[in-house]
C-alpha cells in the first residue's frame, strides 16, 4: 500500500451483548484505506460491514462495544486512535461530519420527516465551521447546487418527504460533503435507488472525489459498483477480512477461496464459454455458533482437515498490497 | 393549513351542539317541568308564584310544545346568557356557579401542565436510558397511576395527611382565604393548594403520557436519520432533543385533545373527595336535589370549556407539527 | 449490473436453523399466540389473578361466611380480628374473642380482645343457607365460626361497617357484582364497537366519515359528568335489577369507542392483505368474506382490546357507585363499599373501610397487564 495511510484499521473487534449470547458482529477486522482512494468492502449481508462503518465513526448502537483493536485516522502528521477516544467527547464529535463523513443507504428515512433539508444541512456547517447563519445557509444553497439539486433555493425550506429518492440521495451527499471531510463512509449509498439512479449518484461521488480529494470507502454488495469505483478492495466474511488488494488483483487473481466463490457467484459479461453460476454452498452460520478455527472452513471448497478447523489464519501478504488470510498462501 | 384548523373548528361547533342537547336531555329527563317543580319549590318555602308569572315562564320556556321548540328556546336563552334559576338555592344558576367554572377550568389545567411537565421529560428519560433503574422506576409510577382510580389515590392521599398530619389537605384555599374576595394575596393561596389535586388528577394522564412517549421515542431513536444527525458530530443531548423526541412528539401531543376532557371528567369527583370549591361538589347535590337546570347547565359549560381548550391544543399542534402545516395548504 | 448472490441453502444439505423454523410454521395462530404470550410473565400471572377473582364471583357465597346484609348495631365499626394459626405446636386457626363496650366519654364504642377466650376457626363450617353455583342448596361455607355460644363467638377476617356488617362477605358478593357489570358493559362496548368499527372499516366512505366524526366528538366531551346527570335521572323505585342494566348500559356507551378504532383499523388493514382480497376473487359473498375469513382473523386482538376496556369498566362503576348515582344500597358492589369511606374521619378511625380499594386496583392492574400481553402476543409489532 502507498505510503502512509489515512485511515489504518488494525484487528479492530466490536461485540454485542445480547441476552441471547454474545454477537461478534466484527471479529478482528484490518484494512487500510490511501487518502483519496476508494476502498471497497464487500461481502455477504450481516458479514459486518455497517457495524465496521459505525465502530469507525464510533456511533455503534447500545449494546455494541469496540473491545479491542485500533482505529488509527491520520490528521495532518499524526494519527489518532479512533478507538480510545471518548465516543461522545468533544475531540470525537469534531472529527465526525467535519473529517469523517457518513452517508447511508436509506436516503427515504436518514433525514428527519419534520425539519427541512436545508436546516439538517446548515446544522452540520454551524457545527464545524465559523460561519454565521446565512453563511451556513448561503453555503448549503451552495452544496445543493454541486450535487445537481435543481433550484437549491427553492429544496433548501422543503421537507424530505418532498423529494425525490434521487434528490434526497444528492442532499445527503451535499451534508455529508459540507465540510469537506478527508474520509467519506458510503454505506450502500445506492441500493435503494433505481438503476439510472444508482449511475448518477456514482458519477457524482466520482465527480466529487476528483474535486475534493477525499477518500471513499464504499460499502456494497455490487461487484459491478466495485469494479467501476474502487481502487482497492477488501472482502469480508463472518466480521473479518478475508482478503485485501488493489482492484485488479481481485478481480484477475483472487486468492482467498471465498473471493473466488463469490466471483463465481456473479455473471460475467466477457466469459466466452457458456460458464454455470455457482452460488456458495451452505450458508452463513448463526452469529451466536461460529465455527471454530476459519470461519470460512464447513462452506470451504479447499478445506484442510486438521488445518482449518483448528486454529484461524491470519491476514498476511500474497502480492503487492495484497493480503490474504488462508492457510493455502502461508 | 388553514383547512386543518376549519375541520377542527367545525368538528367542535358539532361537539358544542352535541353537548347541548345531551345538557338539555339530563334537565328534562326527570319527571315533572321546571315550572311545575318552580312552583311546588316556591309553595314550599311559603311563597306564591301567580298564575300570570307562571304563565309568563311556561311561554319562556315553550312547556307543552314539541320537544325541538323547547331545546331552540332554552338554547335561546342560553346564548343570551340566561340559565334559569336553581330550585335549591333559588338564585340564578350562574349565580350560584360563581367562580367554581374558573376554579374547575384552573385545576383542570394545572394538571394537564403538570401531566406535560412531568411526562415528557421522564418519558424521555425513560426511552434513551431504557432499562435503567429510572425507567423501572418510571414504570412502577406509570403503573400505580394507571391502576389507582384518581378518587381512590385522593382518598388515601387525604388519609394519610389526616393520620400523620394531622391536616385536610385537601381544598383550593386555607380557610381565612375560603371567602376572601379576589386579591393577590388569595391568588398565591390558591397556587399554593394547587400542586396537590394537579398531582392526583393529573397522574394516571401522566403516566399514560410517559408510556406513550416511551414507546414512540423508542420507536425514533432506532430511525436512520437519528444514525445520520450523530454522525455529524451533534451532542447526544442536543441530537435526542431536535431530532427524535421532536418527532416523536407529534403522536404525543395529538393525544392531548383526549386527555382535557379525561381530566376535567376526573376533576368532578376528586373535588368532591378533596372538598374542592369547584363545579364538582355542586353537579353531585344539584344532581341529587333533582335542581336539573343547575346540573345541565354545569354539564353543557363545563363541555363548552373543554371543547374550547381541546380547540386551542388542536391549534398548538398545527404549530408543532409542520406536516400538518403544508398539508393542503 | 451484476449483483452478489443471495445466500442460498440447497435442500440436500440440512442448515440448522431449519427445524424449528418449520415447527413455528404449522403452528396454528392460537399457538403462537400462546407460546408469544407464556414468555409474558406479568401477564401470566396476571391471568392467574383474573381466574381467581372470576372463582370468587362464582363461589362468592361459599367463600363469605356471614349474610351481608344481616347488620348489628352492636358491632358497628368493628376492627379486622387477628387470626391466629397455631395453637401450640398444633395447625388449629383460631381468633380472640371480643366485647365491645362503648366509651363513658367519647360515647363510641370500642372493641377489646379477649386473649382468654378462643374462638376457633371451622372449615366448611354451618352458616347461611344459599344455593352453591345457584344450583346446589347447601349451609356450608369454607370458613365458619360456632355458632350460638355467647355474643362474642364470631369472626370478622376485614372488620365491620358502620352498620355493623361482616366487611368480607360483603367484599365477596361486591366482587360478584363488580367484575359482572364489567363484563357485560364491557360486552354490549364490544357488540356497539364491532358492529360500528366494522361498518366503518369495511366500507369505508361516507359511513366511515360520519362515525369516526361521532367517535371524535364523544371523545372530546367530558364524560363522568354526563353519565352523572344520565345516572341521577334514574327513577329512585327502580328495582336493583332494573338500576344494574342501566348502569350496565350508562357504562358500556363510554367503552365502545376504542374497541370501534381498534376494530376498524384491523379492518383496514386487513381490506388489502392477501387472502381477502383471494377469497373475494375466487367470489366468496361479502359477508362470508368478513365472517369466515376476516373475523377470525382478528379475533385475538378484539379479546385483547376488549380485557383492556374492561379497567375503565370497573372504574366507571366504582366511581359512579362511589358518588351515591350508580348502584344504590342494599346492592352491594366496590363502589357502594366505598360510599363508607368518603369521609376522612371515619377513614382515620377506622381504616378498614378503604380496604375494598384493594380489590379494584389490584383487579385494574391484572387487566391491563393481561390485556397488554395479549395484544403483544395477538400482533408481536403493532402497538
Ligand atoms: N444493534 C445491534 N444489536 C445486535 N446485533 C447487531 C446490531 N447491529 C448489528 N448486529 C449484528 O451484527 C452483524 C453484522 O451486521 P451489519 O449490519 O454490520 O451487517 P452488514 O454487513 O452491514 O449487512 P448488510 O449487507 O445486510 O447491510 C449481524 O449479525 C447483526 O445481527
Ligand atoms: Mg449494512
Amino acid at each position: 500500500m502507498a505510503a502512509e495511510p489515512l485511515l489504518s484499521v488494525r484487528n479492530l473487534k466490536t461485540y454485542f451483548a445480547q441476552d441471547e449470547g454474545l454477537v461478534k458482529a466484527v471479529d478482528g477486522v484490518s484494512f487500510d484505506v490511501a487518502p483519496g482512494s476508494t476502498m471497497a468492502i464487500v461481502g455477504e449481508s450481516g458479514c459486518g460491514k455497517s457495524v465496521t462503518a459505525r465502530s469507525i465513526l464510533r456511533i455503534v448502537d447500545r449494546p455494541g462495544r469496540i473491545v479491542e483493536g485500533e482505529i488509527l485516522f491520520r490528521r495532518g502528521e499524526a494519527a489518532t486512535d479512533l478507538a480510545t477516544l471518548d465516543a461522545n467527547g468533544a475531540e470525537m464529535r469534531a472529527i465526525r461530519g467535519a473529517e469523517i463523513a457518513l452517508i447511508f443507504q436509506e436516503p427515504m428515512s436518514s433525514f428527519s420527516p419534520v425539519h427541512s433539508v436545508g436546516n439538517q444541512i446548515d446544522e452540520a456547517i454551524l457545527l464545524h465551521q465559523a460561519v454565521s447563519r446565512r453563511g451556513a445557509r448561503d453555503k448549503t444553497i451552495e452544496m445543493l447546487r454541486r450535487v445537481g439539486v435543481p433550484s437549491p433555493e427553492e429544496r433548501v425550506d422543503q421537507l424530505s418527504n418532498q423529494l425525490s429518492g434521487g434528490l434526497r440521495q444528492r442532499a445527503m451527499i451535499a451534508m455529508a460533503l459540507s465540510c469537506q471531510p478527508t474520509l467519506l463512509i458510503a454505506d450502500e449509498p445506492t441500493t435503494a435507488l433505481d438503476v439510472t439512479t444508482q449511475t448518477q449518484i456514482l458519477e457524482l461521488m466520482r465527480q466529487l472525489q476528483k474535486e475534493d480529494g477525499m477518500a471513499i470507502m464504499l460499502i456494497t454488495h455490487d461487484l459491478g459498483v466495485v469494479a467501476e469505483m474502487a481502487t482497492d478492495v477488501a472482502v469480508m466474511y463472518l466480521g473479518r477480512v478475508v482478503e485485501q488488494a488493489p482492484v485488479d488483483a481481485i478481480f484477475h487473481d483472487p486468492k482467498h477461496p471465498y473471493t473466488r466463490a463469490l466471483l463465481r457467484s456473479i455473471p460475467r459479461i466477457r466469459s466466452r464459454t457458456r460458464e454455470r453460476l455457482t452460488p456458495i454452498a451452505g450458508s452463513v452460520p448463526h452469529p451466536f455458533d461460529r465455527p471454530h478455527g476459519c470461519s470460512f472452513h464447513p462452506r470451504c471448497t479447499d478445506f484442510i482437515a486438521g488445518r482449518c478447523d483448528a486454529s484461524a489464519p491470519e491476514l498476511g501478504p500474497a502480492g503487492p498490497g495484497h493480503a490474504v488470510s488462508c492457510f493455502l498462501y502461508e | 393549513m388553514l383547512a386543518y384548523v376549519g375541520r377542527r373548528a367545525l368538528l367542535a361547533v358539532f361537539t358544542v351542539w352535541a353537548i347541548s342537547v345531551l345538557s338539555f336531555a339530563i334537565i328534562q329527563l326527570p319527571p315533572g317541568d321546571y315550572v311545575t317543580s318552580y312552583i311546588a319549590q316556591m309553595a314550599s318555602t311559603g311563597s306564591v308564584v301567580s298564575e300570570e308569572e307562571a304563565q309568563q315562564l311556561r311561554i319562556q320556556y315553550g312547556l307543552g310544545q314539541p320537544y325541538y321548540v323547547q331545546y331552540l328556546k332554552w338554547m335561546n336563552l342560553v346564548v343570551r346568557g340566561e340559565f334559569g334559576m336553581s330550585m335549591e338555592w333559588r338564585r340564578p344558576v350562574t349565580e350560584v356557579i360563581g367562580d367554581r367554572l374558573w376554579l374547575t377550568m384552573v385545576v383542570s389545567l394545572a394538571a394537564l401542565v403538570l401531566t406535560w411537565v412531568l411526562a415528557l421529560p421522564i418519558g424521555i428519560y425513560s426511552a434513551v436510558r431504557q432499562y435503567s433503574p429510572g425507567d423501572y422506576a418510571a414504570t412502577f409510577v406509570g403503573f400505580i397511576g394507571l391502576a389507582v382510580p384518581n378518587f381512590l389515590l385522593a382518598l388515601v392521599l387525604l388519609y394519610f395527611g389526616f393520620v400523620f398530619l394531622n391536616a385536610h389537605v385537601g381544598g383550593l384555599f386555607s380557610p381565612e382565604m375560603q371567602d376572601a374576595e379576589w386579591s393577590g394575596a388569595r391568588v398565591w393561596d390558591l397556587m399554593k393548594h394547587l400542586p396537590m389535586p394537579a398531582l392526583i388528577l393529573g397522574l394516571a394522564g401522566t403516566a399514560q403520557q410517559i408510556r406513550i412517549m416511551r414507546a414512540n421515542l423508542l420507536d425514533e431513536l432506532r430511525k436512520p436519520y437519528v444514525v445520520t444527525a450523530r454522525s455529524k458530530g451533534l451532542t447526544e443531548l442536543r441530537l435526542i432533543l431536535k431530532y427524535p423526541v421532536r418527532v416523536a412528539l407529534n403522536p404525543f401531543a395529538s393525544t392531548i385533545g383526549y386527555t382535557l376532557p379525561y381530566i376535567v371528567s376526573g376533576s368532578i369527583i376528586v373535588s368532591l373527595v378533596l372538598g374542592l370549591p369547584t363545579v364538582g361538589p355542586l353537579l353531585l347535590k344539584a344532581l341529587i336535589a333533582q335542581d336539573m337546570f343547575l346540573a345541565g347547565t354545569i354539564v353543557l359549560l363545563l363541555g363548552l370549556m373543554t371543547v374550547i381548550g381541546t380547540l386551542i391544543s388542536d391549534i398548538l399542534l398545527v404549530w408543532i407539527d409542520p406536516r400538518i402545516r403544508l398539508e393542503e395548504t | 449490473m451484476a449483483v452478489l448472490a443471495p445466500p442460498t441453502t440447497p435442500a440436500h444439505e440440512p442448515a440448522p436453523l431449519a427445524l424449528p423454523e418449520q415447527r413455528i410454521f404449522v403452528a396454528s395462530q392460537w399457538q403462537l399466540m400462546w407460546w408469544r404470550f407464556r414468555k409474558h410473565r406479568l401477564a401470566m400471572v396476571s391471568s392467574v389473578i383474573v381466574i381467581g377473582f372470576y372463582l370468587v364471583v362464582l363461589g362468592a357465597d361459599f367463600l363469605a361466611y356471614a349474610d351481608p346484609d344481616r347488620s348489628e348495631a352492636q358491632r358497628s365499626l368493628m376492627p379486622p380480628q387477628r387470626v391466629y394459626f397455631f395453637d401450640g405446636w398444633r395447625f388449629a386457626p383460631y381468633v380472640h374473642g371480643f366485647k365491645g363496650a362503648r366509651d363513658p366519654n367519647t360515647f363510641k364504642r370500642v372493641y377489646v380482645a379477649d386473649p382468654t377466650q378462643k374462638v376457633p376457626v371451622r372449615f366448611f363450617a354451618e352458616g347461611f343457607e344459599y344455593r352453591f353455583l345457584g344450583l346446589i342448596p347447601t349451609t356450608r361455607h369454607l370458613i365458619g365460626v360456632d355458632r350460638g355460644r355467647d355474643a362474642s363467638t364470631t369472626i370478622f377476617l376485614l372488620g365491620t361497617d358502620l352498620q355493623g356488617r361482616d366487611l368480607w362477605s360483603r367484599l365477596m358478593y361486591g366482587t360478584r357484582i363488580s367484575l359482572t357489570i364489567g363484563l357485560l358493559g364491557v360486552t354490549m362496548s364490544l357488540v356497539l364497537g364491532v358492529v360500528l368499527g366494522g361498518l366503518s372499516g369495511f366500507y369505508g366512505g361516507i359511513t366511515d366519515t360520519i362515525i369516526q366524526r361521532t367517535i371524535e366528538i364523544l371523545r372530546s366531551i367530558p364524560t363522568i359528568p354526563l353519565w352523572m346527570g344520565l345516572a341521577a335521572a334514574l327513577p329512585r323505585e327502580w328495582t336493583i335489577l332494573q338500576v344494574y342494566f342501566a348502569i350496565t348500559i350508562i357504562i358500556s356507551l363510554l367503552g365502545w369507542t376504542e374497541l370501534a378504532r381498534v376494530v376498524r383499523g384491523r379492518f383496514l388493514a386487513m381490506r388489502e392483505e392477501d387472502f381477502v382480497v383471494s377469497a373475494r376473487l375466487v367470489g366468496c359473498s361479502q359477508l362470508r368474506t368478513i365472517f369466515v375469513h376476516m373475523v377470525p382473523s382478528f379475533m385475538s386482538h378484539i379479546i385483547a382490546a376488549t380485557t383492556l376496556a374492561l379497567p375503565a369498566m370497573i372504574i366507571s362503576e366504582t366511581a359512579l357507585s362511589f358518588l351515591g348515582l350508580g348502584l344504590r344500597p342494599p346492592a352491594i358492589s366496590w363502589g357502594v363499599l366505598l360510599q363508607q369511606a368518603q369521609n376522612v374521619q371515619t377513614v382515620a378511625i377506622s381504616p378498614w373501610l378503604m380496604l375494598p380499594a384493594v380489590p379494584v386496583i389490584i383487579a385494574v392492574m391484572a387487566f391491563n397487564f393481561l390485556g397488554d400481553g395479549l395484544r403483544d402476543a395477538a400482533d408481536p409489532y403493532g402497538r
